[in-house]
């Protein structure tokens, strides 16, 4: 009789026979295709050379024909967000790359300038300038659209403004990550979901019957249905234009490069080399997120490098491919089943029995 | 740059990643900010100032390019002793006319060497070019930039102090004039803490020399101010000190806001240009080509050859009707009188005295400041012809403008006809456009254009085609230029598009033998050959259109020059010499660009030379050498007569020898340098429609900045139609401080009004840190307001649009208005509708003390403000 | 009857290499058939980007007569290929469904829009260009010769093409028209 514990591999992941967790080397060939499949790909996004221009966004949108957000394309009835430079909001079924601009400030002593009172504190040269107290200023600040406290140093390479304020502006174009373990293609009963030769995650929309299992399987909230049509969609990393020997579209017109695309390997060792040099630069809080093939999914196929923790951006610090323990529970729920089976066949077997 | 120019910041990043230092210096902070090494938040309107400060800090540390300053500077010119500088004369320089509000510039000039000796074929003639330069309506027709290209004609040689002690040498007079720029003072009138200057005083000046090099970036933040010109010519001499001009990564870069607006300059539809810089003939000056020519014959520089290429226009343009006998048909040339740009002709068109325009791929509406005032000038023409892609609110403010909904324009009063004549996008047709660099990239058309829409091209060669034959027959006199006309261009396709290779043929021109020119040097003054553009010269060299080259730049060196085509004789850094020393040799192995070789005898290096190829290091002018031969092998600024770049100008820029601070005309602080408080040169156009807020005035106690986001473009006809960039930014907003929200009780994401003596808007409001109060040296705190300006009614994404606010005052070197900085109040809450708002704006302007700005019919005639509501003060 | 069998992904799942059916078995006829639309364009037409100055290269892809993309072209020295958001939407400028391309016109004191034929409004523009520039003309202005009109003037955006401007500055001066502006002075 097989023994159920919270302790038991299955559900800490460490099941080697689990194939829906941990490492995996070799994403294309558990997925069926042949040894001379090509190399995986995906992108690195480089948040620290990122200028926010959303490029990616609307190459994106241009090449995949995607729909305006609120499409009905007389008027933007949705408006400004009010959240920095940021109206796109998330990842979704229209927006498969979406920029996230962060404002961040802290205060620093600098000497006040030689001319002028000493020590003098701020004027305002408006009407009402005498109410502009020490506390007024915090809350001012609070009901700003920043407002994102410092979650850790400021770094040399971003944080330097010449003033006694230091500004940050983080600006980090996401998108889907094609995980190593993608919930949404272990969920989908259709296979309108699959893992391509490239080693991405894609959905099959002459499948796709818009049950939206996958929706909530994403451990990252990216992919989505759309209104409209029913179906899901998201970031296919351009297949179509991989077929072709393209890069994707978003890639293709990064300025700065901060969207790099290639095979994971090189990309991974570009990123590695890439957090080496910024930490050499003194920027302590940069690192590199989905890049660990032993984190929750196996490691992302789009990666980032990051300039603060995960969650200052809306990604998950710490996600979890949804369907990790499914093979445990299949295989709990099977012992149960065969506990139930064995019970009703040794009533019934043992109600045969001769008196 | 990161904002605008998204794609040319890639290379800031290289450089970046390779170790140089990003510096930005800005009102607010933005996407460059964010990835810069240092953001230098600047109150706006004050960056002579700072620049100024930089100046003095390299001279007193004497951290220039000694060498560099010597021999290719005007540094050791003596000036006239009867200069004065403003250090003693309160902020004007000596010769200011109060009255006209013009400088004579004679006292600005050289102390001549003796004796005086013009160097000039036509002494006489050009001695009287000189004396009407001083003109009013000369003045007023900016004759400072029709020296665009070269310098402006100096009368004669300067007595020189090679040793640079002379107090009147150029030199000192320029250590004198910034001595007042410390950084203290830095502090007082920029807001910038004298540390952060330091910083970059340290990073600009450890990176200049032999060496090393900076590079100074700049857009319409340098340019849009009333004192424009000179924030351009702080940073030419900071430059020039540091000997960063002519030298690969140096220069200052205008990164240009247009993908052709360079072109529109070169090949200009400017008032007061012809192609190539050439000034448009002024009425009192150039009655004939000898007039025309006069002040240029026989000068030192290419402009030297001024007749040439004039010549050679005409030709391409009036073909074998332009000959000797008949002064080449100049005058066929309509002359200009004055100021005719287009801020004065929106106020002649309110006054009745237009009756056509042709709106060309342009919004004045939106894009212009106080567009309610260009509204008004549209709404009293008797026909207008608006040719774009999108039905723009220039084309419908007859029925939908905000003065509609105000009462002071109503369909029935607008007798104003309007065609619209739907244009071809950029995919539909072939042609040159001339980028920041001065690169000209040939277009080949993708697709025709779908229905009516035809391309600018075939409207004005039909519309030229239709009217020579409607006069074909006439003899008046005045019709004889347009049949003149060489207009005869192939024709291709359905709707007979004519061929745009061969009119960039035309310009580029032909010799005596009917074969494409190689360059300028082969124009001739006797009607032998043509170019419609002298400067374009050799684009169509050997027949070949040299702006469609396309190798690729993978398979080229650092420095692409078979990739389009640069003007002049595709040159891509110019002044090039000037990346050598006198002697012709790199100024270190590291900066190596173009160099003289010896043993070939020619200028070579990784560039074309901006230089005559074969003209040693060491030669030295005969006496009465003109034009090219008067300039000598260490005289890099070819196109200066003088060819030395100018820490000091004797002549050419209307508002002074050299850059002095003014406050801006509207602005919150009193000016900390001068008694002067803004500059006294600056030109107005007085109306109801374009009242100025007074300066320092509690009523509008808050400084706008205004500028665009990566998401749009412009006055938004390219951006706010299309979902996709409609999306991003879906709405006009202002950026406000949280200190200022604090003060004013601004909300993030609810709206705002602002008010100025023009007009009141709504906006959304953003509170961010990233704008922040500019805290000056005496302690004053100066709120900025961060107004991007691409909304209107139209489109997908809209708004009221910014420039409503803004009044109209421009820089007399250039007519280019401030916009950059002006002042407003902003409160919580929508602005009022209706006839209200014209009320509500009034009550602005009487507690400001300001003149009444209501208006008759369609703008018209003031209108005295009712009696009775609330007191003039 | 193989082929029929290869069709249907359970068949590939159960018999093929994908047990899980997430991949190679979960392929659909429309994923077999996938072709980038550039890879099937009739031809590509190098540009450059109409927005800014930086003077991006753009590659224009077209198929039956129309544009069906248009990215950045790598061999450009200026931009590498690469696009911001405005040169990456620049196909919407070409394709918009809100572009107007058809003559548009409004009478004085109209309240509508009205149609036009082409030919017919390059006839009535010459006739009024013709008649303000007689209404505006000078001979002479405070006693000089100026040969000029004040009754027609031009403002030109600067995203023409120089090919274009020259020909405006060639007719207009021609015609003695002077207030000829460019955004180049804004």
């Amino acid at each position: 009789m097989t023994s159920i514990s919270s302790a038991s591999p299955a559900f800490t992941g460490r099941d080697p026979d689990n194939r829906l967790f941990g490492p995996l080397p070799d994403v294309q060939g558990e997925a069926g295709y042949d040894d001379d499949h090509p190399a995986r790909v995906g992108f690195f996004t480089d948040t620290s050379v990122c200028i926010g221009c959303k490029a990616c966004e609307v190459a994106c949108k241009e090449w995949n024909l995607l729909p305006m957000d609120d499409s009905h394309g007389a008027r933007d009835v949705i408006g400004l967000s009010g959240m920095s430079y940021d109206n796109t909001g998330q990842l979704g079924a229209n927006s498969w790359r979406h920029v996230a601009f962060i404002e961040q400030s802290r205060t620093v002593d600098l000497p006040m300038p030689a001319v002028g009172l000493p020590g003098a504190t701020r004027q305002d040269s408006g009407p009402s300038a005498a109410n502009a107290t020490g506390d007024s200023l915090a809350h001012a600040q609070q009901s700003s659209v920043l407002n994102a406290e410092a979650l850790s140093e400021f770094d040399p390479q971003t944080g330097q403004t010449g003033a006694d304020k230091q500004i940050r502006w983080l600006m980090s174009s996401d998108v889907c990550k094609h995980c190593t373990h993608a919930g949404c293609l272990d969920v989908c009963p259709t296979g309108a979901l699959f893992r391509t030769e490239f080693g991405t995650v894609v959905v099959q929309g002459d499948i796709c019957n818009g049950c939206g299992y996958c929706v909530p399987s994403c451990p990252y909230g990216v992919i989505n249905q759309r209104k409209d049509d029913g179906r899901v969609f998201k970031c296919t990393l351009c297949y179509d234009r991989l077929t072709d020997g393209l890069q994707p579209a978003c890639a293709t017109a990064c300025p700065t490069q901060s969207i790099q695309f290639g095979n994971l390997d090189e990309l991974q060792a570009r990123a590695d080399a890439r957090l080496a040099t910024l930490k050499e630069q003194g920027v302590e809080t940069a690192r590199l997120y989905g890049r660990d093939e032993n984190d929750g999914v196996g490691g992302n196929g789009a990666f980032f490098l990051l300039l603060d923790e995960p969650e200052v951006y809306g990604l998950p610090p710490d996600p979890i491919v949804t369907t990790r323990d499914l093979p445990a529970m299949w295989r709990a729920a099977a012992a149960g089943a065969a506990m139930i089976v064995g019970v009703a066949l040794s009533a019934v077997l043992g109600s045969r029995r001769p008196r | 740059m990161a904002e605008c120019h998204p794609v040319g910041f890639q290379w800031v990043m290289e450089a970046k990643a390779r170790g140089a230092k990003v510096i930005h210096i800005d009102p607010r902070f933005t996407r460059t900010s964010a990835v810069a090494d240092l953001h230098v938040p600047i109150r706006a309107g004050a960056d002579i100032a700072f620049l100024g400060g930089l100046i003095k800090y390299v001279l007193d540390n004497e951290l220039y390019l000694e060498e560099y300053v010597r021999a290719y500077t005007n540094a050791s010119a003596l000036v006239s002793e009867d200069f004065v500088d403003t250090e003693d004369l309160g902020g004007v320089f000596s010769g200011f006319d109060p009255e006209q509000g013009h400088y004579d510039e004679a006292s600005w000039q050289y102390e001549p060497e003796e004796p005086p000796h013009s160097g000039s074929d036509d002494p006489q003639g050009a001695a009287e070019q000189k004396a009407l330069e001083q003109d009013d309506d000369v003045k007023s027709a900016d004759r400072a930039q029709a020296s665009g290209s070269g310098g402006p004609p100096i009368a004669a040689k300067p007595m020189r102090d090679e040793t640079l002690q002379h107090p009147r040498s150029v030199f000192q007079v320029l250590k004198r004039h910034f001595d007042r720029y410390t950084p203290e003072m830095v502090a007082e009138v920029c807001g910038i803490e004298p540390e952060v200057f330091h910083q970059v005083a340290r990073w600009v000046t450890e990176n200049s020399g032999r060496e090393r090099t900076t590079a100074w970036v700049y857009s319409v933040g340098w340019t849009q101010h009333s004192v424009g010109a000179q924030y351009i010519r702080t940073a030419s001499i900071l430059q020039t000190l540091l000997g960063n001009i002519g030298r690969p990564g140096g220069g200052i870069l205008a990164l240009r806001g247009h993908a052709s607006i360079q072109g529109s300059t070169d090949v200009p539809t400017l008032f007061n240009l012809l192609p190539g810089y050439l000034p448009m003939p002024h009425a009192a000056q150039h009655q004939s080509l000898d007039d025309y020519v006069a002040d240029a014959a026989g000068k030192g520089g290419f402009w030297g050859n001024k007749r040439a290429y004039t010549v050679s226009l005409l030709k391409a343009w009036f073909g074998d009707a332009a000959g000797p006998e008949n002064d080449f048909c100049f005058g066929h040339l309509p002359k200009i009188s004055g100021d005719h740009s287009s801020y004065r002709t929106i106020a002649d068109m309110i006054e009745g005295k237009v009756s056509g325009y042709f709106l060309v791929g342009e919004n004045p509406s939106v894009g212009h400041p106080n567009g309610r005032m260009n509204r008004f000038g549209l709404a009293n023409l008797d026909w207008l012809v608006v040719r774009d892609l999108q039905m723009i609110e220039s084309a419908t403010f007859w029925n939908e403008s905000p003065e509609i909904e105000t009462g002071e324009l109503a369909p029935e009063t607008i007798g104003t006809e309007v065609f619209f004549m739907p244009a071809a996008t950029h995919a539909e047709k072939d042609g040159t456009f001339t980028q920041t660099q001065r690169l000209l990239q040939w277009r080949h058309k993708a697709v025709e254009p779908p229905g009516d829409a035809r391309s600018d091209l075939w409207f004005y060669f039909h519309l030229g085609r239709i009217l020579r034959e409607r006069l074909k027959d006439s003899t008046d006199p005045r019709d004889r230029a347009l049949l003149d006309l060489t207009w005869d261009y192939p024709v291709e396709g359905e709707t007979q598009d004519p061929s745009a290779a061969a009119v960039l043929r035309e310009i580029n021109g032909v010799g005596p033998d009917g074969r494409a020119l190689s360059g300028y040097m082969e124009l001739k003054d006797d009607g032998s050959t043509s170019s419609g553009c002298w400067i374009y010269s050799g684009v169509y060299a050997d027949e070949v259109n040299q702006a469609a080259r396309r190798k690729p730049g993978r398979e080229q060196g650092p420095v692409p020059t078979e990739w389009g085509w640069a003007w002049p004789y595709n040159r891509r850094i110019l002044y090039n010499r000037a990346s050598a020393d006198p002697a012709g040799r790199p100024w270190s192995e590291r900066k190596a660009y173009v160099w003289w070789d010896e043993e070939a005898g020619r200028w070579t290096g990784l560039d074309n030379p901006d230089f005559e190829a074969t003209k040693r290091p060491d030669y030295v002018p005969p006496e009465g050498a003109k034009a090219q031969d008067a300039i000598a092998g260490t005289d890099p600024f070819v196109m200066q007569g003088d060819g030395k770049a100018w820490l000091y100008a004797p002549a050419g820029l209307v508002d002074g020898p050299l850059p002095t601070h003014y406050e801006p005309v509207e602005s919150v602080v009193e000016n900390g340098l001068y008694e002067q408080q803004a500059s006294p040169t600056i030109e107005r156009i007085p109306g109801p429609w374009n009242r100025e807020n007074p300066s320092r005035s509690e009523v509008f106690p808050f400084q706008v900045t205004t500028y665009r986001l990566t998401e749009h473009h412009t006055a938004g006809g390219m951006s706010r139609t299309l979902p996709y960039l409609a999306e991003l930014q879906p709405e006009f907003f202002v950026e406000v401080s949280p200190e200022l929200a604090e003060l004013r009780g601004l909300t993030n994401g609810e709206y705002a009004t602002l008010v100025s003596t023009r007009t009141a808007i709504e906006a959304k409001v953003l509170v961010t840190e990233r704008m922040r109060p500019i805290k000056l040296g005496g302690g004053q705190v100066v709120h900025q307001i961060g107004m991007p300006y691409h909304w209107s009614y139209s489109g997908i994404s809209t708004g009221d649009s910014a420039n409503d606010l803004l009044g109209i005052a421009l820089d007399a070197n250039t007519h280019i208005q401030e916009d950059k900085v002006s002042t407003a109040d902003i409160r919580p809450g929508r602005r009022p509708r209706g006839p209200e708002l014209l009320e509500f704006v009034e009550s602005y302007r009487r507690r400001a003390g300001v003149e009444s700005g209501r208006v008759g019919v369609n703008g018209r005639d003031p209108v005295e403000a009712s009696a009775g509501e609330g007191s003039t003060q | 009857m193989k082929t029929w069998l290869d069709a249907w992904p359970v068949f590939r799942q159960l018999t093929g290499s994908d047990p899980l059916g997430r991949g190679s078995a979960a392929r659909s006829k429309a994923t077999e058939n996938v072709v980038s639309r550039t890879a099937t364009a009739d031809r590509v037409v190098q540009s450059v980007c109409p927005y800014c100055a930086v003077g991006c290269g753009q590659r224009i892809y077209v198929k039956d007569e129309r544009i069906v993309q248009i990215e950045g072209d790598p061999d450009s020295p200026i931009s590498r290929g690469r696009l911001c958001p405005k040169g990456s939407a620049s196909k919407q400028l070409v394709t918009s469904p809100t572009r107007v391309t058809t003559v548009r016109y409004r009478r004085p004191f109209g309240t509508e829009w009205e149609d036009l034929e082409l030919d017919t409004a390059m006839e009535m523009i010459a006739d009024r260009v013709l008649e303000a520039r007689r209404k505006g003309w000078q001979d002479e202005h405070e006693g000089k010769r100026v040969n000029r009109t004040m009754g027609v003037a031009s403002l030109g955006g600067a995203t023409l093409d120089n090919e274009e401007n020259y020909l405006m500055k060639k007719l207009y001066s021609a015609l003695g028209a002077i207030q000829i502006e460019n955004q180049a002075r804004i």
